[in-house]
């Protein structure tokens, strides 16, 4: 599945300071549809080159990291339960560094 | 209405304020969920609401924002020169900038901090701890190393701001401290003991019976909708953490936060408004504010903590009002009648935050 992911207010510094990553994301085995779930943990493994712990924490964004898919605020989506399509825009910003 | 992205699945959620168009996040404070269109006039409406309720400004008055090139500071400067025009605050407003000389972090922050000069028309004045103290903390970390300096950077820091303000002759200082920054704050006063700072960290505004009061317009204001806002409206800011800060106690009180906030959103408010409503008792001694003797700032000693830090700096004893002030104010101290009870109340500086 083709997905444009960003990833701003310094979340890009874990990831090789790239903020737009467009990627190509499998499906999990078995599984019809692509969640967010199945996102994080994807981009755990292959995007995050350093301090994994400043995006994550459990199986979700890291409290204070904000989702936004399509533009829409993940928590009117469902969080880790909203369903990604083809083309989706995923952006993570982090609300924890300096103001 | 749902033109610019694909509606699909988020299709039957609408704005509950309009009611038209597509939701596009649930705001903390109220858990609605609204769209752009009506979070901008809401998040700028509430802001002009605390300004007008707590009389920040009086028209005519010189402002100063204090601008790091945060997310914060930008929002703030943005929302603030929108709203002077709307609501004709008739303010003069001012971008006041420290530039602390850390090569790698404040000289690209204050690149965005020029770049919203020109975006926002407002007059940049930027003051720098070399030319204010001779020294720039790359030159204090290399002396010093990695331990205190924080210590020093915070209290040159809040004086900048102050002799900045003073440089630019304006009337008050705002600052861009949020929701969360502040119920991080009560926290960690209440972890350090430090009653002097926990009755003054809720202030809206402080520093009256100073020379420059400061203000902090976002005190209601939410983290999450500063950043969701700077986002929409494509804001230019600029977001790297200090080389030299790692800030860890700090730290676990806004993780701490953080986790409250995913529980309950209304946490952050709920905090504040204990911080606010806890007294403190006539007994408790209160540092007495005088001048420091060498350079005039306030100072409850008789040199202010600026000066002692610099004076340790010059002399190579980077040691000298670090901590327990052993070294000079403490011989001077001797001599004037005695401070009592103040030493205890000192405030333990932490940061970039400062209240």
């Amino acid at each position: 599945m083709q997905l444009t992911l960003e990833f701003g207010g310094g979340l890009e510094l874990l990831c090789e300071s790239v903020k737009v990553h467009n990627v190509n994301v499998d499906l999990p085995k078995g599984a019809e549809k692509l969640t967010m779930r199945d996102l994080l943990s994807w981009v755990r493994t292959n995007l995050i080159k350093e301090r994994p712990e400043m995006f994550m924490k459990g199986e979700s964004v890291r409290p204070g990291v904000l989702v936004l898919v399509n533009d829409c605020d993940w928590e009117l989506s469902g969080q880790l339960d909203t369903t990604l399509e083809e083309k989706d825009v995923v952006v993570f910003i982090s609300t924890l560094h300096g103001g | 209405m749902e033109a610019d992205t694909k509606p699909k699945k988020y299709g039957p959620r609408l704005c509950c304020i309009c009611n038209q168009r597509r939701a596009a996040l649930k705001r903390p404070k109220t858990l609605e969920q609204i769209c752009k269109e009506c979070f901008y006039e809401v998040f700028e409406e509430e802001i002009h609401q605390v300004i007008m309720e707590n009389q920040l400004f009086k028209p005519g008055e010189r402002i100063a924002i204090g601008a790091s090139g945060g997310k914060d500071s930008t929002v703030l400067a943005y929302v603030l020169s929108e709203l002077n025009r709307r609501h004709n605050y008739g303010l003069d407003l001012f971008l006041l900038s420290v530039d602390e000389g850390i090569t790698g972090y404040r000289d690209d922050s204050l690149e965005t901090v020029k770049r919203n000069e020109l975006q926002y028309g407002l007059p940049l004045k930027i003051v720098s701890y070399k030319d204010l103290y001779g020294w720039t903390m790359d030159e204090i970390v290399k002396m010093i190393g990695l331990k205190n300096n924080c210590t020093f950077c915070g209290v040159f820091r809040r004086q900048a701001l102050d002799r900045g303000a003073a440089l630019l002759k304006v009337d008050k200082v705002a600052t861009g401290h949020n929701a969360d920054d502040i119920a991080e704050t009560v926290l960690l006063n209440i972890l350090r003991g430090d009653i002097a700072r926990l009755s003054r960290c809720t202030s809206i505004t402080t520093g009256e019976d100073g020379p420059i009061p400061r203000c902090k317009p976002f005190k209601y204001t939410y983290e999450k909708e500063i950043v969701m806002y700077a986002y929409f409206k494509k804001l230019d800011y600029f977001s790297t953490e200090c080389i030299y800060s790692p800030n860890a106690y700090r730290g676990f009180a806004r993780e701490f936060i953080k986790d409250l906030e995913r529980i309950r959103p209304r946490a952050i408010l709920d905090i504040i408004k204990s911080g606010e409503n806890f007294r403190i008792s006539t007994s408790t001694k209160m540092p007495e504010q005088g001048t420091c003797e060498r350079c005039g700032y306030i100072s409850s000693q008789k040199w202010c903590k600026a000066c002692v830090l610099l004076e340790g700096l010059n002399r190579g004893l980077p040691k000298l009002g670090i901590g327990r002030s052993r070294g000079l104010n403490s011989d001077v101290k001797k001599d004037i009648k005695q401070g009592g009870g103040t030493e205890s109340i000192e405030s333990k500086q932490c940061g970039s935050l400062d209240f």
